[in-house]
């Protein structure tokens, strides 16, 4: 479209960057707003007077001598043991993503590879599994955790997200695979390899982009969600997620809403900095489900 | 591939999908079926001298606990729990259509009974979010399309952001702003010179918050499909259109859209199972007194520390589970008739 695109005339042009402008400020602003309020003193961002006031710190300076507090990173990550919550969910995620990789890759493969009906099917369940609402699950496994005295565990919640994440991590995975000529493995088993020895030196070194833009994605679900990680661990297992929705409970009434405010800010920085490095695999992620789903 | 190496290959995946949902679905249509105990109770008789005898009932703690622990699934309700009036509500809702002032009347007691308020936001949220932000999404694309390549990336990176973030996170982000005590609830507050506006004080506010939040939360996927489906408009369609003597916009209309048509249904289709569970938005809001949703009913039900209501919870998750079933099935009727033609 590049010669249609320099015959924009001036004002179209104007309005139509403009409008990307805007945009994003609308997307980028509630961060960068946060991540400098979260430096202030709760007066000052939650002012009851004028929102310069969170600009320019004027509470912050009178209670603590600077413009910039580290108070409410104090208060969460050593006051209120937010630090823990971090270890968790570095565990629970990192563990998510291997698992549901292996699993997922060793099944999108033979979805990739078997000509046979059942596929079909196997997939279609997949969609519909996907289309499940977590909390619905989440219902489903209390009772029978409870009776069975797994509940609260981290690897409880780490299967429970990598099922979850299947559905997903197979479609991905198998239009992935699909793209990868069928010939390749194949020439391997004439040569005398098994399906399996076929699988592990012919395909999982040309598999590694597929994989890793998957990867990111169970990543995302992982460190995300909500719904199974607040139900399903206990109190000193918990991960970020659920830990920062505690604290919106006990923290309001004591007027200490920054400790959220800061642990809102540590956990999006880490996704920050997800997207700067893996933007282009974030992208063609969600364009190639898009256009093979 | 034959038979076995296939099963061998997808058996984790396979077990895992089965036992981690397929079973907590059959579990929660069990559940669904029961109702926790109600409490044991006894009838003591206490005499005294003067007073004479008198009889009381009391609840048997014990006798509660011990019963509990035996049958923890409850006592079997049959039907009862999705016709109660936390749910279905039939008894209330014939009550309210045989007598009631005017259809407005109707709507308004209707919408207090629990599982229809929270059906009606549910419904709202989907239907209203996932039209707004593919719109949204495709004038951004439209416009990131005409900016020059080098500011591409930046731009990208920006616009990414309030999709990558934790719902519950993104949630509580906005929410402090637009709270009566952050820059945009105070902006608002002078704008249109009322004091006493709030997020919280109606409900017309809060969903029309929740509703904001959701287009800005889920406009960034459409806009990544969308751009990425107009890096492969075919250029001599369009530029036969121009010959033609199409303006710019019936370009877009008769060109650019249609090319997109595919990709529009998929990215509607996830969106609207996406968008049907909402959930992180309305506990992110603290917004469960003016609005509710099906998923938030369930957490709310689950959440109990004392008790914790499993038969109610799983009666409404297979309610939900039936709307997702009538969402989705559009596409598995349309897939079945591709694979069909195959």
């Amino acid at each position: 479209m590049i010669a249609t695109k320099r015959r924009l005339p001036l004002p179209l042009a104007a309005l139509s960057t403009g409008f990307v402008l805007l945009w994003v400020f609308v997307a980028a602003f509630p961060f960068i707003w946060t991540v400098w309020g979260s430096f202030k003193v709760e007066q000052d961002f939650f002012s009851r007077d004028s929102w310069w006031f969170a600009i320019e710190g004027t509470r912050t300076i009178a209670q603590t001598g600077s413009a910039f507090t580290g108070d409410g990173y104090y208060g969460a990550w050593v006051l209120r043991d937010f630090f823990s919550s971090v270890v968790n969910t570095v565990i629970v995620t990192v563990s998510v993503v291997v698992v549901s990789l292996t699993f997922g890759t060793l099944g999108g493969y033979a979805l990739a590879r078997s000509g046979y009906r059942y596929t079909f099917w196997l997939l279609m369940l997949a969609l519909v599994f996907r289309a499940m609402p977590h909390i619905t699950l989440v219902s489903g496994y209390l009772l029978p955790f409870f009776e069975m005295n797994i509940w609260g565990y981290m690897p409880t919640a780490i299967i429970v997200l990598v099922a979850i994440n299947q559905p997903f991590t197979l479609w991905m995975l198998h239009s992935f695979f699909l793209s990868i000529p069928k010939d390749l493995d194949e020439s391997a088993m004439v040569d005398g390899c098994s399906r399996f020895q076929a699988f592990r030196l012919v395909v999982i070194p040309v598999m590694w982009p597929g994989v890793i833009t998957t990867g990111l994605f169970s990543f995302l679900l992982a460190y995300n969600d909500f719904a199974v990680t607040a139900m399903l661990l206990s109190q000193p297992n918990q991960t970020m997620v659920p830990k920062i929705a505690s604290f919106l409970g006990t923290i309001q009434q004591e007027g200490n809403v920054m400790f959220a405010v800061a642990a809102v800010v540590s956990a999006t920085a880490p996704l920050f900095v997800l997207v700067l490095f893996f933007q282009r695999q974030i992208v063609s992620g969600l364009t190639a489900g898009a256009v093979k789903g | 591939m034959p038979h076995r190496a296939f099963f061998a290959f997808i058996m984790p995946s396979l077990v895992a999908m089965l036992l981690f949902i397929a079973l907590p679905i059959i579990s929660v249509a069990v559940q669904s079926f029961y109702v926790q105990h109600e409490r044991v109770v006894t009838e003591v008789e206490t005499c005294t001298p003067f007073a004479g005898c008198t009889k009381e009932t009391r609840v048997d703690a014990e006798a509660t606990e011990k019963l509990r622990n035996e049958e923890p699934l409850g006592r079997f309700n049959g039907f009862g729990t999705y016709l109660d009036r936390n749910h279905l509500a039939v008894s209330e809702i014939g009550a309210i259509l045989s007598d009631n002032a005017g259809f407005k009347d109707a709507a308004a007691r209707i919408y207090n009974l629990p599982f229809y308020r929270a059906l009606a936001f549910t419904l709202t949220y989907t239907f209203v979010v996932t039209p707004f932000a593919m719109l949204l999404g495709f004038c951004i694309a439209l416009g990131v399309d005409a900016i020059p390549p080098f500011y591409k990336g930046p731009v990208i990176f920006f616009s990414l952001l309030p999709m990558i973030v934790t719902p519950l996170v993104g949630a509580l982000i906005v929410y402090w702003m637009a709270s009566s005590q952050g820059i945009l609830g105070a902006t608002l507050q002078t704008l249109l010179n009322d004091p006493t506006l709030s997020l919280k004080s109606s409900a017309a506010m809060t969903w029309i918050t929740l509703l904001v939040y959701g287009i800005w939360h889920n406009a960034p996927f459409s806009f990544v499909v969308f751009y990425a489906g107009l890096q492969t408009v075919p250029h001599d369609t369009l530029e036969s259109a121009m010959i033609d003597g199409a303006n710019r916009w019936e370009r877009i209309r008769f060109v650019v859209i249609p090319h997109l048509m595919p990709l529009a249904t998929f990215v509607g289709l996830v969106q609207l199972m996406d968008n049907f569970r909402v959930f992180e938005p309305i506990v992110g809001f603290s917004a469960e007194a003016n609005a509710t949703s099906l998923s938030w009913s369930i957490f709310n039900d689950l959440r109990g520390q004392v008790d914790q209501l499993f038969g109610s919870a799983a009666a409404t998750s297979m309610l939900t589970i039936v709307g997702v079933i009538i969402l989705l099935s559009p596409v598995l009727v349309r897939t079945w008739r591709d694979f069909n033609r195959r």
